[in-house]
């Protein structure tokens, strides 16, 4: 039996069930993030004194990496332009460079993790190097998952693109809904952590 | 964003993503230069949550397409807003430990 309302639009809700699937979940990650910074701004205001994240935190290696990231976003959108345009062979070279820039990220973020280790700067150290690891540890695992969708939809999964081009098309964009939060997350977490 | 888009209409789309590009970049030099002028920590923490919540704004818009989405998404997202912002505003009902909810 065909998954219904894939391509074609349900009459009730304006909306094809992929949108609506992808937009009530990342509905519950905002909730998700949204706990974690409201832990921040707890611990944070009660704290007597807190650190400034740049004189722990490598700022130029952070701000590289929000270029990454932002770049990534714009190839997602882009991937998904292109398969709008009907060219499959565009849509794999801004697929393909969106995946690397989300690998180019987790390396540096690799790095700087390494760095911290190396100071003997861990979660149990301090409520900040906590905090700073929860949240871009979490943060990481959604670039991760980002990248193993955005994989298969660039690998095994574009065989759709033959068979049902319509189908493929609002796969790719709904898995770019979720790379572009994993990039707004970020965002956020950027001056949060590093610049404040 | 809908399905029905000409390619007219996606090169328009196209030339936006590039536009909000250049304007996220800009805004990230913005707010790391900013960072180094070491202003007071209130003044500071209001200037970066601004610049980042133009940049949060600009990525939801145009490139999650929330500008020409439909209502019932619309809809989602406002409830979360509303539990979100309750979530935000708890710790601050437990300053003074508890002063705002005794």
């Amino acid at each position: 039996m065909d998954i219904p309302y894939t391509v074609e639009i349900r009459r009730d809700t304006g909306l094809i069930n992929g949108k609506i699937g992808i937009w009530l979940f990342l509905a519950s990650e905002v909730m998700l993030f949204g706990a974690l910074f409201a832990s921040y701004i707890l611990i944070r205001t009660g704290a007597p004194s807190w650190p400034r994240g740049a004189t722990m935190l490598n700022v130029p290696l952070a701000t590289f990496n929000t270029i990454v990231l932002i770049s990534s976003s714009v190839t997602m959108v882009m991937a998904w332009a292109s398969l709008k345009r009907g060219r499959f062979g565009t849509f794999r070279i801004y697929m393909g460079g969106t995946i690397l820039l989300g690998l180019v990220f987790l390396i540096v973020k690799y790095f700087e993790y390494s760095a911290h280790f190396h100071e003997g700067a861990y979660p149990s150290t301090s409520n900040f190097l906590a905090l700073y690891f929860t949240l871009t540890g979490l943060h990481m695992l959604h670039v991760f998952g980002g990248m193993m969708v955005n994989a298969y939809f660039w690998g095994p999964g574009s065989k759709l693109w033959k068979t049902n081009p319509e189908w493929f098309t609002n796969r790719v964009e709904h898995s770019g809904l979720f790379w572009h939060f994993v990039d707004l997350v970020w965002i956020f977490l950027f001056p949060t952590l590093y610049l404040l | 964003m809908t399905s029905d888009h000409s390619a007219a209409d996606i090169d328009r789309h196209v030339r936006v993503y590039i536009t909000v590009f250049v304007a996220l970049m800009a805004l990230t030099l913005i707010t790391v230069t900013i960072s180094y002028l070491h202003l007071p920590l209130p003044i500071a923490v209001t200037v970066a949550l601004l610049v980042a919540t133009v940049k949060g704004s600009l990525v939801a818009c145009y490139l999650m397409h929330l500008i020409s989405e439909k209502k019932l998404i619309y809809a989602v997202l406002g409830l979360t807003a509303v539990f979100f912002v309750v979530l935000l505003a708890l710790p601050v009902v437990t300053v003074n430990d508890g002063y705002w909810i005794r």
